[in-house]
């Protein structure tokens, strides 16, 4: 069992604030689980501080129920990928790969059959003999990320090990990379900025902020029901729109005096709220129909589908539309908004508010 | 239209043949003369060539001696700085501690100083310790003159060395030790080896300390050709200069191949 707990860890530089406090997460044994941040936010730092790269100046870390915060590295049983894949430049492909078992002194017989086994298993045999510097970029890639699998881990580290790479080898080695852990099932934790990837990659997601955590779960559950504005703002691809408004008599009041109606709002009237609108929940009707009436802006064509840029007075909305409506900027449309599609937000704190809309949808998917 | 036709940058050419000239010039005129039998004005080029000059520099003791003693002396003293200023470089490049860029500048500011006078200086703490005229008197104050190069080349090198592949390692299983042999050493080696040859020339052609901790016991090289090229035959001074240059070009065109100019440039915070 390799479950990675941490509990209430903290991390600070000198006399600095914290970077990062009170996180507590834990990762179940076999699970995908991706940090998702944007840079800065501590989760490299989070990652270092499991693979002992960083000490951790408050708390916990634990691997398969052992406490590590004092183990070196090389103690904790966790193979880390780099984000430049830190190949040594003057060993060969196969050399790079087996350092760890030549480290462990396993006899070179064993060391190369191992070695072989591991590259053909990523596509490396015929490149074994070779230099890191005579390397494609997918190439020195997949020699990292054989020199992870050959020591056969309990807990494989990612940190950000695709953003080097152009975007078609990077969806090609995302694939294989989730491959490899389906096949493996070591716990695996990949640390990255890229939406899209976490999304594609987690089981679990860990959506993190200024050193905290502002989100765990699923990544459907985290697209579906964000619980702040800044989770919601951070996933899905085009951003969420977000109107600020007040509550009032079962509807909310945008700021221009547009009065978008929701159900379940009783009890919180007066509250000020953002409301969040995903595009491509949208849709675009003809003028004077739908629940509110804008005047396109412009319309960026995407093949697959339309991103139209609305304006709503003077708020600007995008709307993600499938269908080839023929719409030119200056075109009066409506956009109609079904009830279920609108995630509230305190105007305040930014974290979420549960609609009786929300909580029905909840009920219909359980059941 | 008439395409207009490139002109020939004539001034440039013209720099380029002055400081060519300058540079080039009084070397050559140094080989010529320690081949050179007879040479006399108003002759271009010797009327007479040929190696007795050689011979007879070869032939004398108190020739070969001082070059003998520079070498020992070179080699001691450039071994010394290494062993102490590579881990020093190690620490700069990878250590966070205070004073850090204070310390690294202080070894510039101590070539900034006119070393003569910093060597008087010394020579007056060396007197009371009877260093003055030994052999390790000298190898302490040579080594001063290697500080530069074996600090400040060694740090770029193993500042340009990303520490991630030293996590990698550390993350693999490999000790701190291991991790510095096998992985940052084999990387800063031509950066190491450069900045060795550099300090060895330059320790080879320090005069000041020699003279004034070294002599009159100890006579390196230098002192040698100072006392040569007081006196009336240029030919001896021009033969000991050509036998000291050539040894000490190679090397340095050596160092040319272990590593780019950009990499020492680098190391002088280029």
């Amino acid at each position: 069992m390799a479950e990675i707990r941490i509990d209430k860890v903290s991390k600070s530089y000198g006399k600095e604030k914290a970077l990062m406090q009170g996180i507590d997460l834990t990762i179940m044994d076999g699970e995908f689980v991706v940090i998702l941040g944007p840079s800065g936010c501590g989760k490299s730092t989070l990652l270092r501080m499991i693979a002992g790269l960083e000490a951790v100046t408050g708390g916990t870390i634990s691997i398969a129920g052992q406490v590590v915060n004092d183990l070196e590295p090389r103690e904790r049983g966790c193979a880390m990928v780099f984000q430049n894949y830190a190949l040594y430049p003057h060993m060969t492909v196969a050399e790079n790969i087996g350092y760890a078992l030549r480290v462990a002194r396993v006899a070179k017989a064993e060391r190369m059959a191992r070695v072989a086994m591991v590259a053909g298993s990523v596509g490396l045999t015929e490149f074994l003999d070779r230099k890191p510097g005579q390397l494609s970029g997918g190439q020195r890639q997949r020699v990292a990320m054989a020199r992870a699998i050959v020591r056969e881990p309990k807990v494989f580290l990612f940190d950000e090990p695709l953003s080097n790479l152009d975007a078609t080898l990077r969806v090609q080695m995302r694939h294989e990379i989730r491959k490899i852990h389906n096949r493996i099932g070591a716990t695996s934790v990949f640390v990255t900025h890229d939406q899209q990837e976490g999304m594609t990659l987690a089981d679990r997601l860990v959506v993190m902020n200024k050193g905290t955590i502002e989100q765990v779960g699923s990544p459907e559950e985290i697209y579906e029901r964000p619980a702040s504005t800044y989770v919601a703002g951070f996933i899905g691809s085009p951003a969420m729109n977000f109107l600020p408004g007040e509550i009032q008599g079962g509807a909310v009041i945008l700021e221009n005096g547009i009065r978008l109606p929701v159900p379940g709002l009783s009890g919180l009237d007066g509250t000020m709220v953002q409301v969040g609108l995903r595009p491509e929940r949208l849709s675009l009707t003809g003028p004077g129909r739908g629940q509110i009436s804008a005047r396109v802006d412009f319309v960026e064509e995407l093949g697959s589908a339309r991103l139209a840029h609305v304006l709503v007075e003077d708020i600007a909305i995008s709307v993600l539309t499938g269908d080839k409506l023929a719409i030119a900027p200056g075109d009066e449309v409506g956009i109609a908004i079904a009830p279920c599609v609108v995630q509230l937000f305190d105007g305040t704190t930014g974290k979420r508010i549960e609609t009786a809309a929300h909580a029905a949808q909840q009920v219909e998917t359980v059941s | 239209m008439k395409a207009r036709r490139k002109k020939l940058p004539v001034g440039g050419i013209a720099i380029l043949l002055a400081m060519s000239l300058a540079m080039v010039g009084p070397i050559l005129s140094v080989i010529i003369w320690a081949f050179a039998v007879k040479w006399r004005y108003p002759n271009l080029l010797p009327t007479e060539w040929g190696l007795k000059y050689w011979r007879i520099m070869l032939g004398r003791d108190t020739v070969i001696e001082p070059i003998l003693t520079s070498l020992a002396l070179t080699s001691v003293a450039t071994t010394m700085a290494a062993l102490i200023c590579w881990p020093a470089a190690y620490a700069f490049a990878r250590l966070q501690f205070p004073g850090r860029q204070l310390f690294l500048f202080s070894f510039i500011a101590a070539n900034a100083v006119p070393k003569f006078a910093l060597f008087v200086s010394i020579a007056v703490v060396f007197l009371n310790l009877n260093l003055v005229g030994t052999f390790w008197g000298v190898v302490v104050v040579q080594m001063l003159s290697a500080v530069l190069f074996m600090i400040w080349i060694p740090t770029a090198a193993f500042r340009s060395i990303p520490p991630a592949l030293e996590e990698a390692g550390f993350d693999l299983g490999a000790s701190h030790l291991r991790v510095f042999v096998m992985i940052t050493l084999p990387q800063a080696l031509p950066a190491l080896a450069a900045s060795y040859v550099l300090a060895f020339v330059s320790i080879l052609f320090e005069v000041d300390s020699a003279l004034l901790i070294g002599a009159p016991q100890i006579t390196t090289m230098p002192l040698l050709l100072l006392s040569l090229s007081a006196q009336v035959i240029v030919q001896e001074a021009a033969v000991l200069c050509v036998m000291i240059w050539v040894p000490c070009f190679a090397l340095l065109l050596l160092t040319r191949r272990f590593m780019s100019s950009k990499g020492i440039a680098q190391g002088f915070g280029a």
